[in-house]
């Protein structure tokens, strides 16, 4: 006979309300089995868990039943407590009375009743339960960083600089994602180059950080401490090896007029290029859709067309041959940092969002994106730093800024703030004002969210030092007439309509999650949200982390974010991958599925529907070496103990430890009183 | 043993919910912390994912005095094991057929994903159960065949 203690906690009165915790503990002590039953006011307190502890040593008890709240909240403390005396910890489970009972119910006797319902399942489970030991696994101290962009150099930096290895993955030919396209950043006006380049420069000669630019991440296997990562390096039809960043190839290169990315499409590259000055790598790349030598041999023309760039090389560096090769690095964990893209003003909108054909759908030349005036605005960029609208090369001497373009609008199709728009709004009218004197700045917003340190003092010197005027309200169209912009808006604080001339319009458009971030969350097991931007383990607690173990969060990936929090969160995650590397051994539940080998077909439909490839094979033979049978054998490392093999098993010889049939079965059977 | 008070008290439903941890359990515990009143008609089962749960369960539950039964796990392409959910809905296309066959009405099946952020949605497929059950009435047919009829 099972000797269990049930435990019902009242948390204050966030039970006791609603629920008779005393009733419930004394029809459970009715139970068969049920040797010990009392109520506490906070069981997870120390004294609520020393009468755990006395009572497992007084009644000798084998197995502890807390009602209480969430098990995600306490089972962790309940089962230490139960530890500390020497009770198997997997002999101790938690039925939720909080969230699943008095905290969502008012009628106090239905309430009750429930509680005796969910507490009494779980004490039929108990009795079934079988002491669990923890696995231990090794861990491999190398980390994959997913993303050059700040966060990510950040991370890398930070996890490097504490001992540990680093593999930074980055899909453009050179780091430095948004932040290197910035020209100045907020609220201190620093050069953004000149703060950036520096970390990009360590990235690159950091003993301990191995750089990966122009590659993606191809499968990811394994799990916590044991990742297994295919790397794709993409052709960048240049030897890394051999090529000393000179430059001369661009200057040959006969292909120039191609809208550089860097630039925001305002700026012209070559299909040899580097993508910026301060690139690092400092190595170019062929642009194979826009290359002379690409383009025809794409058409089938034998006749080599152009390899200008490659007769002018002195180290033979170029190789239109090169093909994408695969590399497998083994980690122990993942920082994802991939960034965002900004909403295009263009008339092609994903599913679900709406477009502005309001403004032109992007059309209108002197109407520009908040990166492109970056660009403008930057001393690296197209017109050199002097603030040259796009159409006519002419000074603006009225702009207009708009801010929560696509943010904010459910009919648009996206209702979260972007965040980082009303800062750079106001940063943007002090840049325009200190390169352009005479000029006007006006911002039609919705509110201001200034939220962040200096960031308020920051709008307020926009307003009262740079003259900028901000008028409260939406612009509903943009139209040219001749030369001038004419802008359509309403003052919602004085209620008047208003007609606005401008020589430029600069659209704040929101920040969404990078495109295919899908496809790498699926790979990395990771969810996201309906806007694609990555889930964190909990939205306050567990912020850097996600559900899957090992995997780590940084930056504007999880949900929009500024240079500041993405740095912040970087180093939260190289704080979290570095307390996971100074363990020897990782531990792990054992909640893990287990094959009885005489049971076992070998019809291997676990293997299949194994979605971690858990399952291995395993010949038993006789003592002759005879092979009898093959059957299946689950490698505890790998499963990660979701049951799906329990359930699709016709033979029921495979078992997933803590949730074995007999176990819910005990829970079902316990339905009828 | 019914009281005749009890046989008095008007007709509640029995539901048992079979839940994965990762997602619907975490959505119902999101919809406690928010205090979302719902019926108490519910009674939650853990399990790791809705992949480990096998038909079996659901045909014991109206054995042992189930009226109505809840799966929910987490959405597709969001499941924590990657696939699970996947399995379990191909395995519940299925048996959907299969329970009309054994006389178990479609009212008294629930199947859906509700996602750890969906305190609201838990709610409603609790609330919207316990009403299409409630309608239906008990649901006696398989208490009979184990021979204790309520």
């Amino acid at each position: 006979m099972a000797r269990i203690g049930v435990f019902i906690c009242h948390c204050g009165e966030n039970i006791g309300r609603t629920v008779n915790c005393a009733e419930v503990a004394e029809t459970l002590g009715t139970l068969p089995g049920v040797v010990h039953a009392q109520d506490y006011k906070y069981m997870c307190s120390d004294p609520g868990q020393a009468l755990i502890r006395q009572a497992i040593n007084e009644k000798q008890l084998d197995g502890v039943m807390v009602a209480a709240c969430s098990p995600h909240m306490h089972e962790k403390t309940f089962r230490r407590a139960c530890a500390s005396e020497g009770l198997n910890p997997f002999l101790c489970e938690m039925a939720n009375i909080r969230e699943h009972c008095s905290w969502i119910h008012e009628h106090r006797e239905r309430a009750t009743e429930k509680a005796i319902d969910l507490a009494r399942f779980i004490v039929e489970k108990i009795k079934r339960n079988q002491p669990l030991e923890t696995i231990r696994i090794p861990v491999t101290r190398r980390a994959l960083v997913i993303g050059g962009g700040i966060a990510g150099i950040q991370a890398a930096l930070d996890i490097a600089d504490g001992g540990a290895e680093v593999v930074l993955v980055e899909k453009e030919p050179s780091i430095g994602g948004h932040m290197s396209q910035l020209s100045e950043t907020f609220p201190t006006l620093d050069c953004s180059q000149c703060i950036l380049t520096p970390r990009m420069v360590e990235v690159y000669q950091h003993p301990n950080i191995k750089l990966m630019s122009y590659s993606e991440v191809e499968e990811v296997s394994g799990y916590i401490g044991n990742f297994s990562v295919k790397i794709r390096r993409k052709a960048r039809s240049i030897n890394e090896d051999l090529c000393n960043g000179c430059g001369a190839c661009p200057k040959v290169c006969i292909v120039k007029k191609i809208p550089s990315e860097f630039d925001a499409g305002l700026g012209k590259r070559t299909a040899i290029y580097v993508p910026f000055p301060q690139a690092v790598p400092n190595t170019p790349v062929i642009d194979r859709v826009n290359c002379a030598h690409f383009k025809a041999k794409a058409k089938g023309i034998k006749k080599e067309a152009c390899g200008k760039c490659k007769e002018e090389c002195s180290r033979g560096a170029i190789d239109f041959e090169q093909v994408d090769s695969f590399v497998t690095e083994k980690v122990g964990a993942i920082v994802v940092a991939t960034g965002f893209q900004l909403y295009t003003i263009d008339k092609d909108q994903p599913e679900g969002l709406a477009g502005y054909g309001e403004y032109g759908y992007g059309t209108i030349p002197d109407v520009i994106d908040g990166l492109q005036f970056e660009r403008l605005a930057s001393a690296s960029g197209p017109t050199g730093g002097k603030m040259l609208r796009p159409s006519d090369g002419k000074e603006p001497k009225r702009i207009v800024f708009l801010q929560c373009v696509g943010s904010r609008d459910r009919a648009k199709g996206i209702e979260y703030c972007s965040k980082i728009c009303c800062m750079y709004v106001a940063k943007h009218t002090m840049l325009y004002r200190h390169k352009v004197h005479d000029g006007q700045a006006t911002v039609f917003y919705m509110d201001i969210r200034a939220g962040g340190k200096g960031y308020e003092e920051f709008v307020r010197r926009a307003i009262e030092e740079d003259g900028a005027r901000y008028v409260r309200g939406r612009v509903s169209r943009i139209y040219r007439e001749g030369e001038v912009l004419k802008l359509q808006a309403f003052d919602t604080l004085s209620g008047e309509p208003m007609l606005v001339e401008a020589d430029m319009v600069v659209l704040a458009t929101a920040m969404r999650a990078q495109p295919g971030i899908e496809q790498l969350a699926q790979k990395l097991s990771a969810s996201y949200d309906g806007h694609g931007f990555l889930n964190e383990a909990h939205p306050k607690l567990r912020p850097v982390e996600t559900n899957t173990a090992g995997v780590y969060l940084a930056g504007a990936c999880q949900s929009p974010r500024d240079i500041p929090d993405s740095v912040a969160m970087a180093s939260a995650t190289a704080a979290k991958v570095l307390g996971l590397f100074s363990k020897e051994m990782l531990e792990r539940e054992p909640t893990v599925a287990r094959v009885d080998p005489a049971l076992c077909t070998g019809c291997f439909h676990c293997e299949r529907v194994c979605a971690y490839g858990a399952v291995e094979h395993k010949e038993i033979r006789d003592r002759k070496g005879n092979l009898i049978k093959v059957v299946a054998e689950v490698n505890a490392g790998v499963c990660q103990g979701c049951g799906t093999c329990q359930a699709t098993c016709p033979s029921k010889s495979v078992e997933l430890q803590g949730f074995t049939d007999e176990q819910i079965f005990a829970e079902i059977n316990a339905l009828a009183v | 043993m019914a009281t005749p008070a009890e046989s008095l008290a008007p007709y509640e439903p029995r539901i048992t919910a079979f839940v994965c941890n990762w997602c619907t359990y975490t959505g119902a515990d999101l919809a406690g912390t928010s205090r979302l009143q719902m019926a108490p008609n519910v009674r939650i089962i853990r399990l790791p994912c809705t992949g480990r749960i096998d038909p079996l369960f659901i045909l014991k539950a109206f054995e042992r005095g189930a009226d109505g039964v809840i799966v929910s796990g987490c959405h597709p392409a969001d499941c924590h094991y990657t696939a699970g959910n996947y399995h379990a809905r191909r395995r519940f296309a299925v048996f959907k057929e299969l329970a009309e066959f054994l006389g178990i009405e479609a009212d008294r099946l629930t199947f859906s994903w509700v996602s750890a952020s969906e305190g609201g949605k838990w709610r409603d497929v609790v609330n919207g159960a316990t009403e299409r059950v409630r309608r239906l009435g008990p649901f006696t047919a398989y208490r009979e065949l184990a021979g204790r009829a309520s």
